[in-house]
């Protein structure tokens, strides 16, 4: 007496492995993106977080300009391993202004001996006040601001060699 | 050379694990075979090996051995030396070891122990335990190996992630897998029972202790995870419905009808096909757990060790093993006949019912633990949250209490309810006289006003069972279904008070300045820096007065863990009999204002109480069953002996 019944719950199993096995063959997002992204940075200053730069306030972000804000950390290894690509797009005329994260204006400076220093601005974050608030959740992330302040492009983690035209590319966009 | 010696004994294992599933196998097939022999010293040797192989991993953590990828991968030299050791399962590689070491383990206690069931049976079941580890061996040494060395050694290790740098979360994940490894090896007796057609009331009592193995540490797991998740994140809650969550949440729920199932049956001799399946629906949903927490295929705050190539495997495996026994269950059950019969009216009816309402609150959580991936099908992205799972369980969730209540008061086989309906009447006005009491008091949900009346209720019913009694004389099993259930009703007025009466506050206050919440007054005395052995922190000191008692100091902290770089929240508790203060530090306000937020929440621990007067209910129970079991056989030997005498 084999029912029909006994194997209804092979049936659902099956349903289920289909769309498990669907839902790993998709790429996913790992990232979490910012719901900031589109909008307006809220107003902020920081102290300068080394003595040969200045600071970094909101009214600096609001210039005009199209930049790219970039959150690192001296403590942060991947943030010493983009150094290079931040400098190509320096020499490419990309502004760039740093946030630093919970550092000491001394291993800021020992940092920037180190790996060059491609910021024109530099403000020290020492709660993660401005990372909280823009919505980045970990060093180093890249941000895109356009000349009002309205963040335009989010970029995640170190900036390796394939993203340099990518961030160029937003950036030309945000100035449109 | 130890690294070696670990992986060598894996393998050797492995194979052992492939030579029982070849042995008992002829067992099953009720071909008479000398081979079929080797079953249970298989099982025991590889349970050994597989144990060499895990110390070996857990010396390698200790030495912190920088030349073996898993080591630096995971752990630091400056670790404190607790937390190198729980690094070796704190990872997807040592945890998939520490898994088939339990199982193997398992299987080797059963290779030994277990005589009750007919040897066919014992080998078929040793051959589905030796198919299950072959396949996480399979995992271990093709796909992540945790011995793997690096062609260089690293200078230091990565570290472990901070979140799970604490003693609690240490010894959750081994207590949770030796649930899920329990419940594999119920998965394995009924795999061996359906092949061999011996689903019998000893097979029942055979697997019942593991069951509630299994369960006992579901429990204390959920229990300990979901009280780290509170005062770890610092977001107050105790139950977020997250898919992690869910994974230990869903074979708890199957392990519990499960239990209750194999009752029945070791008992009357009914309910089989329904045992049977819920053996395999519980293994199930440890898998499919496994499975959801490994894959990323559904994201959630603490997943881990997530890999598509790594869920592939996992998916192959639940398709070989769970489908392979739901198809020999769709061929076999139908010839597992129902067995006794019995009235609606009665112990068994009120156990199927609750196990109706345990698979349908099981069904909820799963839908909706799933329905994020079901709608990303169709392109729609949504997650599910508390408006979903709290009405929908609930509606499962009355009824099961209500029979709970009356329930452990039936007879077996066939009963009147006006027998037990004096009792049941008290037991119901003492729900009413709260409901009542709480509204007079205060307006709370529904939700939680239903939740405080049933649990009062309830825990006047659940000692219902001792009544006419002679204490002394009750078995301990009896006991421990009472403080079960009592628990049940425990922790079910922890939640409900939790989410009646709890008050937040918010307040950004300044050195010196205070903040009022419930019954007390805290004031921030200072903030400053502090270090630790890998981390460094903000801590704020705050004295809190109860009712303008003797202030008491509490010392929230938010930490920044620099390898790898990651800050948490270390919330500080201050528990009273009446509730807990709960008090998190977040950020600067303006130059010299803190943000403080405070909760007060009354009788909040009674929530983990409750889990753990439940896990304690299951302790009791198994020491009965093995005592009872204990009795018999000796019962059993001495009437051996004196028929021998008799006959001699």
């Amino acid at each position: 007496m084999n029912s029909w019944r006994f194997f209804v719950p092979l049936a659902i199993f099956a349903a289920f492995l289909g769309v498990a096995a669907w839902q790993l063959t998709q790429p996913k997002d790992e990232f979490v993106h910012s719901a900031m992204v589109g909008k307006p940075i809220p107003a902020f200053a920081m102290r300068p977080a080394t003595s040969d730069r200045p600071g970094l306030k909101l009214a600096d972000l609001k210039d005009g300009k199209p930049k790219l804000l970039n959150i690192w950390a001296s403590w942060c290894v991947p943030c010493a391993a983009e150094a290079p690509q931040l400098a190509a797009l320096k020499a490419q005329g990309a502004p760039i202004v740093g946030v630093a994260i919970r550092d000491r204006p001394e291993d800021v400076a020992a940092f920037l001996a180190r790996y060059g220093n491609p910021f024109d601005r530099i403000g020290a974050d020492d709660l993660s006040e401005l990372q909280l608030a823009i919505g980045s959740s970990g060093v180093p992330e890249t941000f895109v601001v356009d000349g009002q302040g309205v963040i335009r492009y989010q970029h995640i983690g170190d900036i390796r060699k394939s993203h340099v035209p990518i961030l160029l590319e937003k950036l030309a966009e945000a100035g449109e | 050379m130890i690294a070696e010696l670990g992986l060598a004994a894996l393998w050797l294992a492995a194979a052992l694990a492939a030579l029982q599933l070849v042995a008992g196998g002829l067992a099953a097939r009720q071909e008479d075979s000398e081979l079929a022999l080797l079953a249970r010293p298989a099982a025991v040797v590889q349970g050994a090996l597989c144990l060499f192989s895990f110390a070996m991993l857990v010396w390698l953590f200790a030495r912190t051995d920088l030349s073996v990828k898993l080591v630096a991968m995971n752990s630091h030299s400056m670790k404190p030396m607790v937390f190198k050791l729980a690094g070796s399962w704190g990872n997807h590689e040592g945890s998939m070891l520490l898994w088939v070491t339990v199982m193997s383990a398992a299987g080797a206690l059963i290779g030994f122990l277990e005589r009750r069931l007919p040897e066919r049976t014992m080998q078929a079941t040793l051959a589905a335990q030796g198919f299950v580890a072959l396949g996480f061996y399979a995992f271990l040494l093709f796909s992540s190996n945790p011995f793997e060395r690096l062609p260089v050694p690293a200078l230091e290790g990565n570290g472990l992630n901070p979140l799970l740098q604490d003693i609690g979360l240490a010894f959750h994940p081994p207590t949770l897998y030796l649930g899920y490894v329990g419940l594999s090896v119920a998965f394995s007796f009924v795999v061996g029972a359906l092949l061999t057609r011996s689903v019998t009331p000893d097979f029942a009592r055979a697997m019942r202790p593991w069951v509630l193995g299994a369960w006992i540490f579901l429990t204390i797991g959920i229990t300990a995870g979901s009280y780290w998740a509170y005062y770890e994140l610092g977001w107050g809650g105790w139950w977020f419905w997250d898919p992690v969550e869910n994974a230990s949440l869903m074979p708890w729920l199957a392990a519990t009808a499960l239990l209750h199932s194999a009752s029945v049956l070791a008992a009357r001799d009914a309910l089989r096909t329904w045992t049977v399946m819920l053996g395999v629906v519980a293994f199930s949903m440890s898998m499919i757990g496994t499975f959801l927490v490994r894959s990323g295929i559904l994201t959630s705050v603490h997943a881990f060790a997530v890999d598509p190539e790594r869920g592939a495997f996992i998916l192959a495996l639940l398709m070989i093993y769970i489908g392979g026994a739901l198809a020999v269950f769709g061929f076999r059950a139908g010839t597992v006949a129902e067995g006794e019969r019995f009235a609606l009216v009665s112990r068994e009816g009120a156990l199927v019912i609750n196990n109706v309402m345990l698979s349908a609150i099981l069904g909820v959580v799963l839908l909706g633990t799933l329905y994020p991936l079901l709608t990303e099908a169709v392109g729609v992205r949504v997650s599910v949250g508390p408006p979903y799972f709290d009405p929908a369980g609930a509606i499962f969730t009355l009824p099961m209490l209500l029979v709970m209540a009356a329930g452990p008061l039936l007879r077996w086989r066939r009963d009147r309810l006006e027998r037990v309906k004096a009792p049941l009447i008290a037991a119901g006005l003492v729900a009413l006289a709260v409901l009542v009491g709480v509204l007079a008091f205060a307006g709370p949900g529904v939700l939680p006003l239903l939740g405080l009346a049933l649990g009062a209720g309830l825990a006047v019913a659940s000692l219902l069972p001792l009544r006419g009694r002679k204490l002394t004389r009750l078995p301990l099993a009896t006991w421990g279904m009472v403080v079960a259930h009592f628990g049940i009703a425990v922790a079910l007025i922890g939640m409900a008070s939790d989410s009646a009466f709890s008050e937040e506050r918010l307040a950004a206050l300044k050195i010196g300045d205070s903040a009022e919440i419930g019954s007390w007054r805290v004031t921030l005395a200072a903030v400053s820096p502090v270090a630790g052995p890998n981390w460094n922190a903000i801590e704020g000191v705050m004295l809190a007065s109860y009712s303008g008692g003797i202030p008491v100091r509490l010392a929230p902290q938010a930490r920044s863990f620099w390898t790898p770089p990651q800050e948490t929240t270390e919330s500080a508790l201050e528990t009273r009999w009446n509730g807990q203060l709960y008090a998190v530090l977040g950020k600067a306000a303006d130059g010299e204002r803190w943000q403080v937020r405070l909760w007060w929440k009354p009788f909040v621990t009674l929530i983990w109480f409750g889990g753990l007067l439940i896990a304690f209910g299951g302790v009791l129970a198994l020491l009965g069953r093995l005592a009872q079991d204990l009795r018999r056989r000796t019962i059993a030997r001495k009437g051996a002996a004196r028929r021998a005498e008799l006959s001699a």
